[in-house]
């Protein structure tokens, strides 16, 4: 049965995510914070999270090309980053945004530079792996089916 | 046995059980945080913890809802804010630059202000409890942090709001005059 199927696969997807620790826990808090009246609130949050990230990266990428890099901008993007990535629960992008700090306090242009190109991967892939799981979520639903709720 | 109105009270003597007649009791939060994710995420966990909510992006916003900005365009009236809950990074005005300004008016300083950061640095909680914060919270924000904020939230509702149960009112008079319960909260929070 379709629903079955889609249902099966979006639990593999869930425990992926968690167990290879692209969420946390505070994903978990954003779904609860899901219900009947707000049906849409991850998508939502997952949306805001993506458009404010693009254009952080956007601005991280124009700064560490400027000369001198304005190390206290860099920083000031980095620790916006690291606050939304930490309230939607993407873990590892919270991580990368820990090392870029500390690049960025120590005014490390090659550091700053790497973490930047790791962070942009981090990100990207949190990204399409939650629009992923956005989207079995619809499909289910769309199949009449519900949606299982991850313990 | 307190009733609707003192519950908060209770809570605040570090009572564990949060009683359910608590919910009843009509909380107005005015939410401060330049991040939209973030706004977006604290209103929903204060509208789940059934406050009504006032999500501003700075502190100079805050201030201008709360009155004190100069223009009072659409504000609500300080006395409709029963708890402000405040980023502490925020660029222009920080939210220890609102909490003291909060404190600093005459108007204002009786509304309880909370703190939230995603960083956890000693000095920076010292100061803001200092200058008067009620409490300083570490991001991302929990439910079950939300759900002790009620404890802090001021009553200045008029007694109509008030939906006390009726073993309370007949022990405690169903009309308590908005000064006698300024009183007694202030008996209680001292």
């Amino acid at each position: 049965m379709e629903v079955l199927r889609l249902q099966q696969q979006l639990i593999e997807l869930t425990n992926s995510l968690f167990q290879e620790g692209f969420l946390d826990d505070q994903f978990t808090q954003i779904q609860m914070l899901q219900d009947e009246g707000n049906p849409d609130f991850v998508q939502e949050v997952v949306g805001l999270f993506a458009e404010d990230s693009e254009r952080i990266l956007s601005e991280l990428t124009k700064a560490l090309e400027m000369e001198p890099v304005d190390f206290k901008k860099v920083d000031a993007y980095v620790h916006q980053f690291k606050g939304s990535s930490s309230s939607i629960g993407a873990q590892r992008v919270k991580a990368v945004c820990v090392d870029f700090r500390a690049y960025a306090e120590t005014e490390n242009k090659e550091g700053c530079l790497q973490a930047l190109q790791q962070i942009k991967q981090e990100f990207f892939a949190v990204k399409s792996k939650l629009e992923a799981l956005l989207q079995l979520e619809q499909q289910i639903l769309a199949a009449g089916g519900s949606v299982p709720m991850m313990e | 046995m307190a009733g609707g109105c003192f519950l908060y009270s209770e809570s605040e003597m570090g009572s564990a059980s949060v009683s359910s007649s608590q919910d009843d009791f009509p909380v107005h939060v005015l939410a401060v945080d330049d991040s939209l994710i973030d706004r977006k995420v604290i209103e929903r966990l204060l509208k789940s913890s059934a406050c009504k909510v006032t999500a501003v992006d700075s502190g100079r916003r805050a201030l201008e809802i709360l009155g004190l900005g100069g223009e009072s365009i659409n504000s609500v009236s300080a006395f409709e804010i029963n708890l402000i809950i405040t980023d502490y990074c925020m660029p222009g005005m920080s939210g220890y630059d609102l909490l003291k300004k909060v404190k600093e008016s005459s108007t204002l300083k009786e509304i309880p202000v909370v703190i939230m950061s995603s960083e956890n640095v000693p000095n920076r909680i010292r100061r803001c409890l200092d200058e008067g914060a009620e409490e300083f919270l570490l991001k991302p924000v929990k439910p079950a942090d939300v759900n002790r904020l009620r404890g802090h939230a001021r009553t200045l509702q008029p007694t109509s709001d008030c939906t006390c149960d009726d073993e309370v009112a007949s022990t405690m008079g169903r009309s308590l005059s908005l000064d006698r319960r300024r009183q007694l909260s202030r008996t209680f929070f001292s």
